[in-house]
């Protein structure tokens, strides 16, 4: 993070007088400022890359940082990797802020170098011993972290390559990576819905429906061992972690559900969040200090989106903004930056996606095309993963909730409930 | 035995007859004797036994004819109880309706829940389990706490009208397992539904 791109740019554009650039460097740490506004991305020439799996490594990173919406990719199809030193004016006429230099070294390791076009200087250079055998999804995962770093060391925000969306399909639960590759069923899970990442990116939640009812289910995606949690008979659903991983919170009842929570490391019983004296009240969604949950009541009859601290005290009503011709809001997706609360919302009879921001409580609808329900948010707070039936079944889409920009996850057979993972160090 | 003493009495005739003569002659070879009485008892035993066994056949023929009648009533009345049964339990399985985003019942609903009183009644060692479902419109996870109280809805009827609260299980399946495929209200209103099912007893079920 010390040594950005950004920073540069923004003295670069302080000193030419542009007030938005004055007025972000005045604040340390609003760096990602620029690469909201439009027309600020800054752009990146990807070099033609030599290596065994030069194609495929330079197309991973070359999408990763496309699919990012921070970075303007300029990627020629064709050419030789230069040799010499840059010549850096000729990269500047091309609209690139930064170069990137991609070598795939004999022992399989990845080596970048940065290069910074305004500085005429290389800002980062770093070598990655890769050991997973090529192609296969620890190896792809591996790429996709170098694809991270370089969004960081360009724009001074991580990026989200390097992560994986599990969802419903067919009964069951299934991930794919956040570039669409990668589909494969989660091991072990029979009835799997509702999926939920523990922030360790290693330990899932589902609920899973049985003869006798749904459960609750924590599963080990590591050690591939998995345990009830739930621990009444009736409904139990909608599992999420708390930010400090050491809570499940779960909706659970069997005349009217309530939200309980229950700490994974033992210790005290179940505790009850919610007092709905009958109601349905469901999909929790933590704020990202763990002192709040936002999560769907129908307590005043129709669901809508609640707060509530996450002992049960000060429950509020948030989605109190009229719009929309029916009051139907639900599936609060609580934005890992903590502004916004992403959920469901019917409009002319169909559920749209809209974000709610937190400070003035303005809505901001993000789809109008097809029904969209099960907002989830990467964790960079920015893009979303969201089921639409647009493309004439649900799939999953992914929204960068900054520009609008969509993208279909995955296709084939029916796909609902996305859940975005954190960032993952593991394969 | 006695047939043999006059054949015997012939030959030695003859013995005597052929010693008299001065020039001997080989004796013709005998005529061969047939016994026409030991013919005849023959085939009277032989028809004797063919009557016997005609008569064990037809003996066996008519009582598996009477076992086969048998067994085909015991089958239709056990296919009658079966039937009976079945049918029992098919109105037992009855489903009821809800109208959308709702779970109180309504008065066809009422009744089809009192149609399987009597069948409880009859049978206090019956457990049943009821399972709430939804139409797919609405939040997927929101639909699973909604089909969870229409399926309690059902069981406080019930248990309002003496069913013993333990008798009774409720499951929540949300838009999960719809029993109409389509995206129509004729589909919907098929879907948003409490279903019965007899999970315990229902071998043994006695008709009210």
């Amino acid at each position: 993070m010390s040594r950005s791109l950004v920073r540069p740019l923004l003295v670069a554009l302080a000193l030419l007088g542009l007030p938005l650039a004055s007025s972000l460097l005045a604040q340390e740490g609003v760096r990602i400022g620029l690469t909201y506004t439009a027309g600020t991305r800054p752009g990146l020439y990807v070099l033609p890359m030599r290596g065994a799996h030069a194609d495929s490594i330079r197309a991973i990173l070359v999408r990763d940082l496309d699919f990012g919406d921070r970075i303007s990719v300029i990627a020629p199809d064709s050419g030789t990797p230069p040799t010499g030193p840059l010549n850096y004016a000729l990269y500047g006429r091309l609209g690139a802020a930064a170069v990137l230099q991609v070598v795939q070294q004999v022992n399989g390791a990845v080596s970048i170098t940065l290069h910074e076009v305004g500085a005429s200087r290389v800002l980062q250079e770093k070598t990655y011993p890769i050991t997973a055998d090529p192609d296969t999804p620890a190896w792809r995962m591996a790429i996709h972290r170098i694809s991270d770093d370089i969004e960081e060391w360009v724009t001074g925000v991580r990026g989200i390559a390097a992560t994986r969306i599990m969802f419903n399909r067919g009964g069951t639960l299934w991930m794919v990576d956040s570039d669409g590759a990668n589909v494969q069923r989660v091991p072990g899970v029979g009835s799997g819905l509702h999926p939920a990442w523990h922030p360790n990116g290693r330990i899932i939640a589902h609920t899973e429906f049985a003869d006798d009812g749904s459960h609750v289910v924590v599963r080990d995606l590591a050690e591939g061992t998995a345990r009830r949690v739930s621990f009444a008979l009736g409904a139990n659903f909608t599992p999420t972690f708390s930010p400090d991983g050491k809570t499940l919170v779960f909706s659970s009842g069997v005349d009217g559900t309530d939200l309980w929570a229950v700490r994974l490391e033992g210790g005290e019983g179940p505790v009850r969040v919610t007092v709905g004296r009958g109601s349905e009240n469901a999909s929790p969604s933590y704020s990202p200090d763990g002192r709040r949950i936002a999560f769907v009541s129908g307590r005043l009859g129709r669901p809508e989106i609640y707060i509530t601290d996450s002992d049960g005290a000060n429950p509020q009503w948030l989605t109190t903004t009229g719009f929309g011709d029916q009051s139907y809001r639900s599936d609060p997706s609580w934005a890992p930056d903590g502004r916004h609360v992403a959920f469901q919302t019917q409009i002319e009879g169909r559920f749209q996606i809209a974000i709610i921001n937190l400070r003035d409580r303005s809505v901001k609808q993000l789809t109008i095309e097809g029904a969209n329900e099960q907002p989830s948010w990467a964790p960079d707070a920015r893009h979303l993963v969201f089921t639409s039936n647009r493309s004439g079944s649900r799939q999953l889409w992914v929204l960068d909730s900054e520009s609008g920009r969509m993208r279909q996850l995955t296709h084939g057979v029916l796909a609902r409930m996305g859940a975005w993972s954190p960032r993952l160090v593991v394969p | 035995m006695n047939a043999r003493l006059p054949m015997l009495a012939a030959l030695a005739a003859t013995v005597l007859v052929v010693s008299a003569c001065p020039a001997p002659t080989p004796p013709p070879p005998p005529e061969p004797v047939v016994n026409q009485d030991s013919i005849d008892a023959a085939a009277r035993a032989r028809a004797e036994q063919e009557r016997l066994a005609a008569e064990a056949e037809a003996r066996r023929r008519a009582e598996a004819e009477a076992e086969a009648r048998r067994r085909a009533e015991a089958e239709a009345a056990a296919r009658r109880a079966a039937e009976a049964l079945a049918a029992a339990r098919a109105a037992f399985a009855q489903a009821i309706y809800y109208d959308y985003d709702k779970s109180d019942l309504k008065p066809e609903a009422r009744a089809t829940l009192d149609a399987k009183l009597p069948l409880l009644r009859a049978n206090a060692n019956v457990r049943i389990r009821i399972a709430g479902h939804t139409d797919e419109r609405g939040s997927d996870a929101y639909n699973i706490a909604l089909g969870q109280r229409r399926a309690a809805a059902a069981k406080r009827y019930l248990v309002d009208q003496g069913i013993a609260a333990d008798r009774i299980d409720v499951v929540s399946f949300g838009e999960d397992r719809p029993a109409a495929m389509g995206s129509d209200e004729s589909a919907w209103s098929r879907n948003r539904r409490a279903e019965f099912e007899i999970i315990v007893g229902g071998e043994t079920l006695r008709l009210p």
